[in-house]
């Protein structure tokens, strides 16, 4: 027997060409229908209504802020005061107390961020966890116009006391001093202590909180199931495994979601202007009453500003913008390059 | 026990079968000597995360570093505050615990337990500053929000040194009504188109609108209502109104709407675009028919949580709207006022009364963005193309219903020709 070719297994039909002229592959059409291309173009044309209104944000800001950068030039990173009718006015008072206030909020948001996300993945039973994130992203959407009430009202008289306690034990570190406290008299003024930097980052960080928080927690629940209970295997503890596994996988959201946290912080406006009372000199000093943010400035002066005075504020403006975008970009390139990032949003 | 003895009998055969086999010639198995009385069962490992052992230490570490603490504060030293107190307590009661375990425990299991305890803690103080929040702004405002005519008045012949019993914020409830909607109808058609875009169509363009509306949600909303302010009101020379301020939210809330927009759209499976397009569907009917109303519960989402951000937002609209204590229904002209700006106004007059009316706006601001969330959570709680049981059941019947068309069209021309 001959080897077996395919055509003795299968039966080939046979093609009738029913038409004399040759087969020909059916075109294809990859134009777009009517439909289709009007589709497109509404699409295209919202997009590009989006860009452009974004983009000219931005460049209005820059265009306005122009005018008041180029007569400061430098100056106007290093000068205090503010008093653009007088031609001397500068960001270096009100952004060192944005990026204070910012820092406060973040040094006391981070670890409590970090455990309630912690708490939420690792520790809190199953039944619980939906309505603790349900609570978590909860808080993030209380206005701040609240917080702010809740922090002049009630959080300010609770927290002099640790101020004064601070300042009392700490004030030898320079960023604790108080200028005019005197912690051995018992009958000194609390009003040394109101107002002050310290008490806006703590408003602030419960505003940032949440927002670090599902961050670090979206991170936290992508760890690879096989190495959590590859660690539980070797005989680790709950906390063993939380240290050698979840916390190196989930470093890079740690990083990019307390620094998204800060750049919402840098951009506070409402919760510190009620809190704060301004003041325009280099205070490094964060238990000490007054304080100064961009936004609140922008807040407070810009219906008594008129051609160069908004100019100035424009450029304050546009300044506080940089800085909260070079944050935000370095948060999320921090959450990509992460090993937990390349699935997650932030 | 009858397992147990016939077990026990079996046995018993087999070793007479064995020594049977003895007798004779070389053996040619060779059996396992079973132990004689059956032992009884391990205890079972309670797997239970929490038990009776590890509720004891904590229980008595808490009783303990309470007295404790009691006796620092009042007797032994002059320490005062409710928030000395409570640190005092933790301390206290971390030490008593930790020694505690380490009675029963070695090194990584106190460490462990001690871990547990401070994940805990922050979870607390986190949700502990969320009810403090929500109880006292709701507290203060106690006085005004018990009278009805807070919700139905405003504040136009109501001086700050009026009582409670007249004058209220309709005003800024209608205000922030208006504003919303208004934002609410710039953003929702444009922000679903441009997640439209960014997600359906390969634009050269998309990266880069992508790049620009995450850099906007970067923009402090003080700077929206600065852009509104500079161009709207000084260069277009608009005065301050509803509409201004909306413009301004909608700045602010876009970036927000498009983000989230865009990644809901990106869940929907590929799969039902491709089946789409087999079915000959054109691609504007692919995202009518099948991509909207697959991502509509996430895109209902986005849009709520954007429009809770807008709403509490003041700082934009402090520099758009101006601020008024009159009813103003025409958003084109005259300053209109919000439910946070009216807080915000309020509450910096020294006058209680005005105080208590501050803080009964921000408690409706509060309660509004709380229906608002549980609201997108209701909506949103399922991903995209999961339905929930009333959307099943309608689908259901929109099929059958389907499948009875679709047999009348296709058999009932059979049937005539039959018939003929």
């Amino acid at each position: 027997m001959d080897v077996l070719t395919p055509e003795a297994l299968t039966t080939v039909p046979q093609v009738v060409p029913d038409a004399p002229g040759e087969v020909r592959p059916r075109e294809i059409n990859t134009r777009l229908g009517r439909g289709d291309r009007i589709f497109f173009r509404g699409a295209s044309a919202s997009g590009l209504l989006v860009l452009s209104v974004m983009v000219a944000v931005g460049v209005f800001l820059a265009i306005q802020a122009s005018q008041a950068l180029q007569s400061r030039g430098f100056a106007f990173l290093s000068t205090a005061e503010w008093q653009p009718d007088s031609g001397k006015f500068g960001i270096a008072a009100v952004m060192l107390g944005t990026v204070l206030i910012a820092l406060v909020a973040g040094v006391v948001a981070l670890p409590i961020a970090l455990g309630t996300a912690l708490f939420i993945t690792e520790v809190a039973p199953t039944w619980l966890r939906a309505s603790l994130v349900a609570l978590v992203d909860l808080m993030a959407a209380v206005p701040s116009v609240v917080y702010g009430l809740w922090g002049l009202f009630l959080l300010q008289g609770e927290v002099i006391g640790l101020s004064r306690w601070i300042n009392t034990w700490f004030g030898w570190v320079p960023f604790f001093d108080v200028a005019r406290a005197d912690p051995n008299s018992p009958l000194s003024s609390a009003s040394v202590y109101t107002a002050s930097t310290f008490i806006a980052g703590l408003v602030v960080a419960m505003m940032v909180m949440p927002i670090s928080c599902v961050v670090m927690r979206e991170v936290f629940s992508q760890v690879p199931v096989g190495e959590r209970e590859g660690a539980f295997a070797l005989g680790s503890t709950r906390w063993g495994m939380i240290r050698v596994v979840a916390l190196p996988f989930g470093r890079g959201g740690i990083i990019g979601g307390t620094m998204l946290g800060l750049g919402r912080a840098l951009g506070e406006t409402i919760a510190v202007l009620l809190i704060i009372s301004p003041r325009f000199d280099l205070n490094f000093h964060v238990l000490e009453a007054g304080s100064n943010s961009v936004s609140s400035l922008i807040a407070l002066r810009t219906f008594e500003s008129s051609g160069f005075g908004l100019s100035a504020l424009m450029a304050a403006g546009l300044a506080l913008f940089a800085v909260t975008l070079v944050v935000n970009f370095t948060a999320s390139w921090f959450v990509a390059r992460s090993r937990s990032g390349a699935s997650s949003e932030a | 026990m009858t397992t147990l003895m016939g077990a026990h009998s079996i046995t018993e055969e087999l070793e007479l079968m064995s020594t049977d086999v003895r007798d004779g010639a070389t053996p040619a198995t060779t059996l396992p000597i079973r132990p004689g009385p059956q032992t009884p069962p391990a205890q079972r490992r309670a797997l239970k995360k929490f038990s009776r052992a590890d509720a004891l230490p904590m229980g008595g570490a808490f009783v303990s570093a309470l007295a404790t603490t009691l006796l620092i504060f009042g007797r032994l030293t002059p320490l005062a505050g409710r928030l000395g107190f409570v640190v005092v307590l933790f301390v206290i009661y971390l030490v008593t615990y930790s020694v505690l375990v380490s009675l029963t425990d070695d090194g990584p299991a106190v460490v462990d337990r001690m871990m547990a305890v401070l994940l805990t803690s922050s979870a607390v103080v986190a949700l502990a500053a969320l009810f403090s929040v929500v109880i006292f702004v709701l507290w203060r405002g106690r006085t005004a929000l018990t009278n009805s005519n807070f919700f139905v008045e405003d504040l136009s012949v109501t001086g700050p040194l009026d009582p409670l019993s007249t004058g209220g914020i309709s005003h800024a409830i209608v205000g922030t009504l208006i504003m919303t909607t208004i934002a609410l109808v710039i953003t929702v058609p444009l922000g679903v188109a441009c997640s439209v875009y960014l997600t359906e169509s390969n634009g050269r363009a998309t990266n880069l609108v992508r790049t620009v509306v995450t850099a906007m949600t970067a923009l402090p909303s003080i700077l929206a209502g600065l852009f509104i302010f500079a161009t709207w009101i000084l260069v277009l020379g608009f005065e301050r109104s509803g509409i201004a301020a909306s413009i301004a939210m909608s700045i602010m809330m876009l970036p927000i709407i498009i983000r989230s927009a865009d990644v809901v759209l990106r869940l929907v499976p590929g799969n039902l675009r491709e089946a789409a397009a087999a079915l000959g569907a054109p691609k504007w009917r692919t995202v009518w028919h099948v991509v909207l109303p697959t991502a509509r519960s996430g895109l209902t989402t986005s849009v709520i949580l954007g429009v809770a951000r807008g709403v509490g937002e003041t700082a934009p609209i402090l520099l758009t709207a101006g601020f008024t204590s009159t009813m103003n229904l025409n958003p084109n002209e005259g300053p209109m006022v919000s439910l946070p700006l009216a807080a915000f106004e309020l509450v910096r007059s020294p006058q209680p009364s005005q105080i208590a009316r501050g803080f009964a706006t921000a408690a409706v601001l509060m309660i509004l963005v709380l229906v608002l969330f549980t609201v997108a959570r209701i909506v949103g709680g399922r991903p995209a193309g999961q339905l929930s049981k009333r959307q099943q059941r309608r689908t259901v019947t929109t099929s059958a219903k389907d499948v009875e068309r679709m047999s009348i069209k296709h058999v009932a021309p059979e049937q005539e020709s039959l018939s003929v």
